[in-house]
């Protein structure tokens, strides 16, 4: 690919004390996002927290500022919740975050944990009214006596202040845990999916929601998959696509019926059968689905694999790209250490021509679709003082001819591990989430998509 | 044989792991627990299939759901019983995963007379793989094999069994699971698991 990546500083540090490596659980991020524009960025970590990154104007004065991404807003969207009924203590961590698009000057976006969506208006207030007539400055209630005259307040510039407030709650509706949530193109309703069924939401009304989907069997033990990542069509409001634990994906037309239990499309590469393991179900899995922004293709990530779909042919993947295969070997001891159940998540730049997605040692992938080359970055400290450029990374299997600055199979360090990335709508700008840091890299040679 | 011992710890971790998914924090993941329970049936098949292959043992297969004339058999069978494994040593692994599955000693068994009202299905031990932290038994006395039944939970939508059908020998109930360990008989070692109804 040829791009250089620069660093800009790495921001939100938080819980992160250098000398003993120690990282508060609530602080790690368990979602990205940029919205429509990529002028903010949105993360959710697993205290339950929300934090809004902006990007700073570009300033001609200082060029080498602009684009810069900065605290915005930070509130708590969710707290820890305990159900009665059934015992289970409800986990605050945020699942994904979806903007909706812009529609006036408040920003909307969606959160969500494992049982309650929530609609979060965003807002800034930079002026307030000055002048009452019937109250001082201080808010105090004026003696009538001793107003003499009438003016008419006016609005005064003030320091700019963010104010989020919870328009809607979306609650009650999943019986299980909730993976995925997705707007749809028409603007007015969005889903929510679980790991059997999947409901539809109008945007205004919390108290009902529609099931379109349900793969609950009428007996659990006959359970052979669930759903595992769910999205709407970019363009189609009436389409949108599902993954399952199997490895297919399935797309359903909400025109067909009211009920998309059957698909329109069913995505399903056939397994080799020499590849065959204890472990073949597992990796298998579906992690994310993506549709590109043309909509005309889906991209998956599996625990080894990422795979681009044409929308036009179900029988098997258009592209695959190996992330980490060097691991194929090692699957006994990552199931034993449970990285083999880590969801990984992908994405697309804007142009649809380039694929990312994390891996282990904090390392994260791109491929790219036209060249067919890839490249291995690392998001560390060490690698990102500002300014500097990534330098490409590689791992050699073991045994095999190692270069310098190579990392063996066996070094890698699985707790250090990149789940959630985010690409910029437009630019080459991406977000990257290691833990409970939040990298953002930017192509300066190639700021533009092609 | 390799395959063999490597389905083995494989089950014992996917017990433990399924175990510990219990106590987890925001309840069980039906999606992990899926997951589980498929390597769990995987390793299973290849474990039988590859003992089968190993050589004629022949397990007789309980069907049925009697377990007062299993009792009375197993003094009597010269064959191991359908509930322990086949003569193999259990191996000393210096599993902490597996301990921790260790929680309730197995008062209930203790008693050699206990008639066991639940089903057996064939090949109903869990094989030697688990550690022996075991009671020891009286000679003559024997451990008896796990009540095998797919437990589903009365409560339709929270996750409960996810039982592996066909052999029915490791019941999987996500709520509750504890397991007993082997018995050692004449040299003959096996291990069972065993499924608790959650009170």
């Amino acid at each position: 690919m040829g791009e250089d990546t620069d660093a800009t500083p790495t921001l939100n540090h938080r819980g992160f004390l250098p000398d003993h490596n120690y990282v508060t659980e609530a602080d790690i991020i368990s979602t990205v996002e940029f919205n429509h524009t990529g002028e903010l960025l949105a993360t959710g970590d697993k205290g339950g927290r929300v934090v809004i990154f902006q990007r700073e104007p570009e300033s001609k004065t200082e060029p080498f500022s602009q684009g810069e991404y900065n605290v915005y807003s930070t509130f708590q969207s969710h707290e820890p919740e305990f159900d009665y009924l059934k015992s289970l203590e409800i986990e605050e961590k945020i699942n994904k975050i979806r903007w909706l698009p812009q529609q006036n000057a408040a920003h909307f976006l969606l959160s969500t944990n494992d049982k309650t969506i929530k609609l979060w208006k965003v807002s800034e207030r930079d002026k307030r009214p000055e002048g009452y007539n019937l109250k001082d400055e201080e808010g105090r209630i004026k003696d009538v006596s001793t107003v003499t005259s009438l003016q008419v307040p006016v609005l005064m510039p003030m320091d700019l202040m963010v104010e989020v407030s919870p328009r809607r709650v979306f609650a009650n509706a999943h019986t299980y845990h909730v993976n995925s949530i997705s707007v749809n193109s028409d603007y007015e309703t969005y889903m929510s999916a679980d790991d059997l069924r999947i409901n539809l939401w109008h945007l205004d009304i919390t108290d009902r929601s529609f099931n379109i989907v349900d793969i609950k069997p009428a007996n659990m033990e006959d359970l052979t998959e669930v759903i595992t990542a769910a999205e709407f069509h970019p363009h189609h409001c009436n389409l949108f696509v599902y993954s399952s634990s199997k490895g297919t994906l399935r797309l359903c037309d909400m025109r067909e019926a009211a009920l998309c239990d059957k698909h329109s499309k069913l995505f399903e590469e056939p397994e080799d059968p020499s590849a065959r393991s204890f472990f073949s179900e597992i990796i298998s899995s579906v992690s994310d689905v993506k549709f590109s922004h043309s909509g005309r293709y889906l991209l998956t990530r599996d625990y080894l694999t990422a795979k681009v779909w044409d929308l036009n042919m179900e029988s098997k993947p258009l592209e695959t790209y190996q992330v980490h295969d060097y691991l194929r070997s090692k699957l006994c001891s990552l199931y034993e250490n449970d990285c083999i159940f880590d969801k990984f998540e992908c994405a697309w730049n804007g142009s649809d021509s380039v694929i990312m997605t994390g891996a282990y040692n904090n390392f994260f992938r791109m491929f790219d679709r036209n060249t067919k080359r890839d490249v291995t970055l690392e998001a560390s400290r060490e690698s990102s003082k500002p300014r500097a450029v990534l330098k490409p990374r590689r791992v050699c299997a073991a045994g095999g001819k190692r270069r310098k600055d190579d990392i063996s199979v066996d070094s890698l360090d699985f707790t250090k591990k990149i789940l959630h990335t985010a690409w910029h709508p437009n630019e080459n700008i991406i977000a990257i989430a290691a833990t409970n840091n939040l990298y953002i890299f930017q192509d300066k040679l190639n700021s533009e998509m092609h | 044989m390799e395959v063999n011992a490597e389905a083995r710890r494989i089950l014992a971790v996917s017990i433990s792991k399924l175990y510990a998914s219990r106590t987890q924090r925001g309840g069980l993941r039906l999606h992990r627990s899926l997951l589980l329970s498929l390597v769990m049936r995987s390793a299973r098949d290849i474990y039988h299939s590859s003992r089968e292959s190993e050589g004629p043992t022949p397990e007789e297969p309980m069907e049925t759901s009697s377990g007062a004339e299993d009792e009375q058999q197993q003094a009597g069978l010269p064959e191991p019983q359908p509930a322990l494994v086949s003569s193999e040593k259990l191996p000393e692994e210096p599993d902490s995963a597996e301990e921790e599955c260790e929680t309730t000693e197995d008062k209930e068994n203790l008693s050699p007379t206990r008639q066991s009202r639940k089903r057996r299905g064939k090949a109903s031990a869990a094989p030697d793989f688990l550690p022996s932290k075991r009671a020891r038994l009286e000679p003559g006395e024997e451990r008896y094999a796990a009540p095998l039944s797919s437990c589903r939970a009365g409560a339709g939508d929270s996750l409960t069994a996810l039982s592996l059908n066909r052999g029915d020998w490791i019941p999987l109930r996500a709520e509750e699971l504890t397991y007993i360990g082997q018995s050692q008989d004449k040299g003959i070692t096996g291990a069972m698991v065993r499924a608790v109804r959650s009170t």
